[in-house]
This record gives C-alpha cells, structure tokens and sequence, in this order.
C-alpha cells in the first residue's frame, strides 16, 4: 500500500511537470523576444492628478492604424490636455474620443498613422493557469522611449468582480481575469495583459482594495467583455457630440437652473459635472437627482465636464425629454427630466 | 465464489500496481529532455548563487539585511542602507551554516552600496560578476536573501522573477540614495533583502537588490523591485576597497531634451572639465560613457554610474562640428555635506515587523495604506523586536582590522592599500637612499636639449625655450614653468620626493581607488597626493604596477600638467623612467626622452 502511494506521487509530480514545464521553455527562450514585440503597442498617458495619492499617469496601449488609444476611465482623463507618449518617445496629444462607464473604460485617439497596435478581434480568451505577462507604466517608471514595466505571473482564476459597496469599489460587473502577481500598481491601469506569446487578453483594470480585507486586486478585464463598447465608441456612440457651425440651435432650451440643478462650480478646464445642490419640487428633484450625482451623458452625448453639460442643454427643445445617465456611487442610473409640468 | 473474487481483486490490484509505475516511466519519457535539463540547470543556479549569498545581522542583533560574496579573500557588497547602522563591525551567515565575522571596508552613500570584508577564509565561495548591460527585459533572475531575516537557520530565501525593465532611473529618495541605470525586477524583493544579490538564469550575479516602488501598498513587495546594476558596483568597487566615503559624480553642467528630441546642454559651469573641453550652453550630447544619449533620464542613467573623479568620454555636437573628448568628473557633495549625510541617521518610513509571526499575518490595522510612506523608499533595515540592542566591541582580532578617522569608513583599509601599491611601484626601485640631486639630461621632442636639476633644497630646469627655477620657501601652485606645461618642475619636484620619502613622510597621502586612464587598458590604482597646497595624482600600471601618469593640480579649476612615464630602464640599479610626455589639456607640451640620469646618494647631495 505504502508502494501505492509512492508510485501515485511520483505518478502525479511527472503529471504536473508534464503539463506546467513545456509551455514554459519554448516561451523561456524568446521572452525577450515576445516582450520588445509587444512594447511599441503600448501608451504612457500623462493627464490630471499629482495631488496626494492621485497619480497622473496612468497606462494604455494602440488599438487601431488611426491612432485609437484603449485605457481605463478616471480622473487622469479630466485634463485639459491629455499626453499620450509613444513607445518611441514621441509624446503626442490625446483626445477621449469616448467613454463606457460601466465598463470603466475610455477610448482616446492621437493624431498618428500606422502604429503597432493590437487587433482587439484576434484577442485571445484565458482560462485559469495560463501563464500571462502584464505591460504597464505602474509608477511612472518609464519615461521617455523607455518601454514600459513587464510583470510575469499566470491566470489564477477567471470569476465575475464581486463588485458592491463596501467591497470592491467599481462601475465594472462582469468577468474579470484573477492573476498572482502584482499587476495592478499605481499608474498600471489601462495596461496590456497578453498571454506568452504576446497575443493580447486583456486590459489591466483601475486599483482596486478590498475595503474589508485590505488587500488589493490584481486583475484584467478579458477583451471580449469590452470589444463592442469600443466598435460602438469608435462608431459615435457613447461620446461627445460633434457638430459643427450650421447646427441650428432650438430657440429655447431646457437651462440646469430651470431644472432644478446646481452643478459643483467650474473652476477647472475641464470641471466633472458633478450636482451640487437640487431645488426642491423641481424637475430635478422629482426625477430624483441627489446632490454629489456625476452627469455622465445628457442624451446619450457624453459631457465630461460642466461646460459640456451646459453645452450640450442648448441643442435640446424645451419641449422634449432631457435624458442624463448620472452616476451615483457606484451605481449607473437613467433618468428623465420634463419642464413640462 | 467470494474466494475466486478476492482473487480476481488480488490479481487486478496486482496488474494496476505494476502498470502504474510502467506508466509514469512512460510519462517521464514524455517530459522533453530540454525540459529536464532546464529543470536541472535552474536547480544548479539556484545551488551555485545561494552559496555566495549572505545574511548580514548588525552588531548586537540590530536588524539586518542581506549581501554577496565577491572574491575569495572575503570581500562583499551590501547596501549603504544596511550597514549603516550596523557600525564598523557585524555578523554574517552562509549557507555553510557558519557565521562569520565581519567588518567594512567602504561606502558609497548615493549609490547606496556598501563593501564588507568577512574574516576567517581565504576560499569564500564567490558569485561571478558578469556584464549587466548584457540582461534584457524578460530574462528570468532570483533573489537571494534575507527577507524579514529568516535566514537566522543560514537558508536564504530564493525568489524568482523576470527583469521587468532595465537602465531604470529613480529619482534620489531625501537627499542621497539615487538609483541610475537600475535594473527592476518582478522576484519578490523585501525588507531584508536589501543588499542582497540578484543573479542571472545562470546564477551569475547582475546586480544588488535595495529599493523598490511602494506608494500606499506598504513596505512588502508589490511586484517592483530594484538591483543596482554591478555593471556600475564594478566601477565604484575600486574606491569602495580603499576605505573611503565614495561620492558619486557630477559632469558641471545639466541637459534638457529640446523640442525635436535632441539633448541639450541647458547650463554649464565654466569651471568644469566639459567646458574647458569645449563644451558650451546649447551644444548637443551625442554620447556619454560609450552611450548614446537621447533623453535627459539616458544622461542621467550615465552620469549616476561613475564615481567621483573618474575621466568619461563625451561626444557632443556644437557649432557644426563634432567633438570627441573625455571629461573629468567632479563630485556631487561638498565634503563636509558627504560626511554629514553618512552620520545622519536615515528617516524610517512605516515597516512590517519581522517576529513570530509570518509576513502575512500582519494585523490589518498596521497595514500600510493608512499612511503613505513617499515613493520609491529604500528597504528599511530591518530592527529586530523587542528590547534595545546593545552593540558589543568587537573581538580583538576583528577590532585590528577598524581603524576610525575622519572621512574614511575604515582607514585601515586605505593604510593596507596605499601599502600595497606603494611595494608594487617601488620594487626594483628604492630611491630612499638617493637624497641628493638628480640631474636629468634629455631631448624635447620639439628639438633642443633638456637638463632638469632636482634636490631637497633646489628645483631648476633648462628648456630650449627658457631656463626656470622653482623657489621652494613660496607656493608652488604659482611656479607653473615652463610656459605651457602646466607646472612640470613643480610636478617633478613632487615626485622626487615622493619617490625618497615614501608616502609615509611626503604629506597626506591616500589610496583612491580605481579610475581609467587615457591610453591605459584596465582600472589603474590611484594614490592622491598632497602637499604645499598642490595636489598630485599618481597613476600605476593595472599590470606591473609601476608608476605612469601623474597628475599635478595646481588648482582644481584649470588643467592639470600631466606627466606619463614610461620606458623604464635601471640606473644605478633601480627601475627609472627615461621617457617624460608632458601635456596640458589638450595642449601637448612635448615629450622629454632622457639620455642620462645622475642620481646622487644621500650624503653627497647633503655635502654639495
């Protein structure tokens, strides 16, 4: 019996060797390889933050031939101007051209050709045990044409963000890529997660700590769950209006005072429409507005700041719905605004 | 019935048993014997790396950190950070399960490194230094260390990694401490492991480990750490052997990046080596140390790896015209400043305690995330619990290996090695008993003859151009002749006496260490020598060890008068150069070929 149990451990450790080591030598050899592939793909993004614990930099990588930049929502991106430096050093500027907040993730474009970029319809799916590399500017690092920081570590679970108050703090609710090393850094978010062959997986998603047990996530957001969100941003959804001069305007419009709402003062280039203060019994108020709401989208435009947001009321006819998505912690919400009584 | 099914039973248990191991001999079969032989080659490094490893414990249990072997007399590295509060004198561990002795020997407070020399061997087992501008992004490297100083049973902890990104520059944390031209790395670097080395997949050593990127994760591994690489260590390991506080340099001027991605000088001190090389505002740096610079962090990268005083070619581009030349560097701090930033004691920032208690089982409300420790912190030496330390002296036979003086982190280390470079230069060539006047008579390369008369009491020279003496009663840094030499009679004056006087009795001199020469393959050892308020720079053949260059510098911001002496030949039995080539800057004054040397013994110059 006790011979039994001899053969069954040694049976099992040639079983765990066969299955582990031969992926890893083949890729051993050329690592190097794979990852000076990879690098000039990837973005450093320089934008608002620098105060006490909000870095302004954050990570992305080149989605397109045009110059389309995928990386995470947040407050790095409510800068006046957005720097975006290229793997060759280039630093060039950024424009979010759009943004999904559930999914916590912006696409911005640069003026630029024929960048290496990931296909994000050849990414690839991982299930737990593959090994992975992790690319990302985490601490500002990197500078310059210096590549970015490469973390190796493996897939230790797929599973959905146990995402609620008093947990993990995010808009994000689907799968997400559970990895044992530590990916995501300060400044990592936005970065690349690629399996060992440098085929794309993944986006390294914002810090997130588990505010019950302290210790924080590391993990990506596979790139199936974000694919349609950026065709859909790339297509003029879930973005900023563009008009131009002819647009005719209606003659009177919904105004946020005849709403009933009170933004936080703009003193910033690009101030986060964020609701100070709501007058009762107005239409605000019965839809329910609540003060500290962020105004996402006013129908379906997205309005990243107060300006827009009062830009944005002007093409509107004083006889229509007014539609804002509003955040309010982490929760998403539509709601419908009428002056009509 | 119940017994043929017992039987069967027997049988069948029989067959599976003696077809299991029949099926993993299969399976072994099945592991490709690259596989295999990885396998081994991974376990042989991880063997050979963790024999040079080791965990250094301060004097009377005053926390710790970790450090490598480098050569078999005893000599290793650690960090700054470790050693400093662990005094001249501390205990070090191997994986031979002894505990050693040791003491220090030098530090480089900005780079952070420190050598110890550990006593009781001369067959220490040695990590080998190999290029670190060799490792590439994604090449597998381990730690080998002392994290939260578990290797009190002399195992080191190995962690292992990938090189996630080299030439890193991290900004000085406080006032000292920058980490240039870095290697980071993934391997779980903690408190503990400071000093410790980081090697190759072949278990060659690339680097030292010592900081890493912690913000609001706390002070435990989050995946960043950094090595200094030993690429940079194996040019300050020279000045480290000598004793001193080694300081780190500065070029005497700054660049920026312009708008077109060229980098510019942005200023510059017109004292400095680079602008009497030419260099001025605005020219472009082309390369620095045998690099191409394209950013400003590329220069920084660069000029964090050369110690104090070290020449370091320059290419850069001014007024249409490329210009290569070498520039001398100069130091960061004041001396004063050096001396006071080593004694001061460095601020701690939030640290997990090593106890009982696992890493991971820190109380959560001790966690780090409450306070934010700022960025990029060195790893804190790590106190050991409970009651106050109380350093003990050494034992007697480690305390004659310290000798306290100021400026020096152990003199007896530059005593050692003065004494060594000296023997070497002055084998064959004894010239204590050669106190009376030397007459040297030659031909300048220009043409025209040479006498050049050297006493105790008595310096003067005929040149074709001139005929100079030296008042020995008034200061020599005013007697520059000849015209254009920069001072070679004072320069020679120097040299005689140093050379029967000995250093013993010339004036304060001290061993510097190790600096490339011009036209000389290899690290020379460098003696600086002082005296009337000239300073002299000797040189010596990294091979034979005799002397080749001396430097004599009348004032620290001009150029010296260089003197390299070759061709040495024996008169009255001692070893004596009989070609002089004389140069300033860029100015070559001449070579001076001796044809005939009178030296006279001590009690007929005393007569005369």
């Amino acid at each position: 019996m006790r011979n039994l149990r001899l053969v069954l451990v040694r049976w099992m450790f040639v079983v765990a060797f066969g299955l582990l080591m031969p992926n890893a030598l083949p890729a051993q050899t050329s690592l190097s390889g794979v990852i000076s592939d990879v690098q000039p793909r990837m973005v450093k993004l320089y934008g608002a933050g620098g105060v006490q614990g909000l870095e302004a930099y954050q990570s992305g990588f080149v989605v397109s031939n045009e110059g389309h930049i995928l990386t995470v929502w947040s407050y790095v991106l409510d800068a006046d101007v957005i720097t975006a430096t290229l793997d060759d050093g280039r630093k060039l500027p950024a424009e979010v051209i759009g943004m999904d907040p559930r999914l916590e993730i912006a696409v911005l474009k640069v003026d630029a050709q024929d960048l290496a970029h990931f296909n994000l319809d050849e990414a690839v799916a991982l299930e737990p045990g593959h090994k992975v590399l992790a690319f990302s500017n985490l601490y500002g690092v990197a500078a310059g044409n210096e590549p970015t920081s490469v973390l190796r570590g493996i897939v230790s679970a797929k599973s959905d963000l146990a995402a609620r108050r008093g947990a993990f703090e995010t808009n994000y609710r689907g799968k997400v890529y559970v990895l044992d090393a530590m990916t995501n850094n300060p400044g990592a978010a936005g970065g690349a997660l690629t399996n060992r062959k440098g085929q794309l997986a993944g986006l390294l998603g914002k810090e997130l700590r588990n505010s019950q047990t302290n210790t924080w996530l590391n993990y990506a957001i596979p790139v199936s769950e974000l694919v349609q969100a950026v065709v859909d941003i790339r297509a003029g959804k879930l973005r900023s209006a563009a008009r131009d001069e002819t647009v005719k305007k209606p003659k009177d419009a919904p105004t946020l005072a005849a709403l009933g709402v009170q933004l936080v003062p703009d003193f910033l280039p690009k101030t986060p429409p964020f609701v100070e203060s709501v007058r009762p019994m107005s239409p605000a108020a019965k839809a329910g507005i609540r003060p500290d709401d962020l105004i996402l989208f006013v129908n379906d435009q997205l309005v990243p700041s107060h300006k827009q947001v009062v830009e944005e009321l002007t093409f509107i006819d004083r006889v229509d719905m007014v539609r804002l998505t509003i955040q309010r912690g982490q929760d998403l919400l539509d709601v419908q605004l009428s002056l009509e009584p | 019935m119940s017994n043929t099914r017992s039987w069967y039973l027997l049988h069948f248990l029989c067959g599976a048993m003696t077809f299991i191991p029949f099926a993993s001999e299969i399976l072994a079969q099945d592991v490709a014997a690259a596989v295999l032989s990885a396998e081994q080659q991974r376990i042989e490094a991880i063997a050979k790396a963790s024999r040079s490893a080791v965990a250094v414990f301060a004097n009377g249990g005053n926390g710790g950190g970790s450090g490598v072997v480098i050569s078999p007399d005893g000599y290793a590295l650690t960090n700054f950070h470790v050693v400093q509060p662990a005094g001249s004198y501390m205990k070090c561990s191997m994986n031979d399960g002894r505990l050693y002795d040791a003491v220090i020997v030098g530090i480089d407070p900005t780079g952070d490194v420190a050598v110890i020399k550990l006593l009781g061997r001369d067959d220490f087992p040695t990590a080998k230094m190999v290029d670190s501008d060799q490792v590439k992004v994604g090449d597998w490297c381990f730690a080998v260390g002392n994290p939260f100083l578990l290797a009190t049973d002399f195992q080191p902890t190995v962690t292992y990694g990938i090189v996630s990104g080299t030439h890193r520059y991290q900004y000085p944390a406080g006032t000292l401490l920058e980490y240039a031209d870095c290697i980071q790395t993934d391997a779980a670097i903690n408190p503990g492991n400071s000093g410790g080395p980081l090697y190759d997949a072949n278990g060659d050593l690339i680097g030292v480990n010592g900081r890493g990127s912690f913000e609001k994760r706390g002070r435990v591994n989050v995946g960043v750490g950094y090595a200094i690489s030993i690429n940079q260590i194996k040019h300050f390991l020279g000045c480290l052997k000598s004793g001193r506080f080694v300081d780190h340099a500065t070029a005497g001027f700054n660049v920026g990046t312009s708008e077109d991605g060229r980098v510019l000088v942005s200023n510059i001190l017109e004292s400095s080596d680079a602008y009497r090389r030419g260099l001025r505002y605005d020219a472009e740096v082309v390369s620095f140390g045998g690099r191409q610079i394209d950013t400003t962090n590329a220069f920084k990268n660069v000029l964090g790896i050369y110690p104090k005083g070290w020449r370091v070619p320059l290419t850069y581009r001014y007024d249409g015209k490329m210009v290569s030349t070498h520039v001398r560097l100069t130091g960061v701090h004041a001396e004063e400043e050096l001396l006071e930033l080593v004694q001061r004691k460095p601020k701690q920032a939030p640290q997990p305690k090593p106890d009982d208690k696992a890493p991971g089982e820190k109380e959560p409300e001790k966690m780090p995330g409450e306070k934010k420790p700022p960025p990029d912190r060195p790893m804190p030496k790590l106190p050991t619990p409970g009651e106050k330390p109380k350093a003990s002296p050494p034992p007697p036979e480690v305390a004659k290996l310290i000798q306290a003086r100021r400026g020096y982190a152990n003199y007896y280390f530059n005593l050692r090695n003065r004494e060594r470079v000296w023997k070497a230069a002055s084998a064959n060539a004894d010239f204590s008993k050669l106190q009376g006047e030397w007459q040297l008579t030659g031909q300048h390369s220009r043409g025209g003859a040479v006498v050049i008369t050297l006493a105790n009491d008595k310096v003067e020279g005929i040149f074709p151009a001139e005929k100079a003496t030296i008042d020995l009663a008034k200061d020599l840094d005013e007697q520059l002749a000849p015209a254009g030499s920069g001072g070679l009679l004072v320069a020679l004056h120097l040299w005689r006496q140093l050379l029967v006087e000995g250093p013993e009795k010339f004036g304060d001199v001290y061993y510097y260490g190790t600096a490339p020469q011009r036209d000389i393959d290899g690290l020379s050892d460098v003696l600086i020598a002082t005296r009337n308020v000239v300073e002299m720079r000797l040189a010596f053949d990294p091979s034979g060890g005799r002397l080749q260059l001396l430097e004599m510098i009348s004032d620290p911001d001009e150029d010296p008068c260089e003197v390299r002496f070759s061709d040495y030949r024996e008169v009255n039995g001692r070893q004596f150069p009989h070609s002089l080539e004389v140069r300033r800057g860029d100015f070559v004054y001449g070579k001076l070929t001796l044809n005939e040397i009178k030296l006279t013994p001590s009690d007929e110059g005393a007569s005369k």
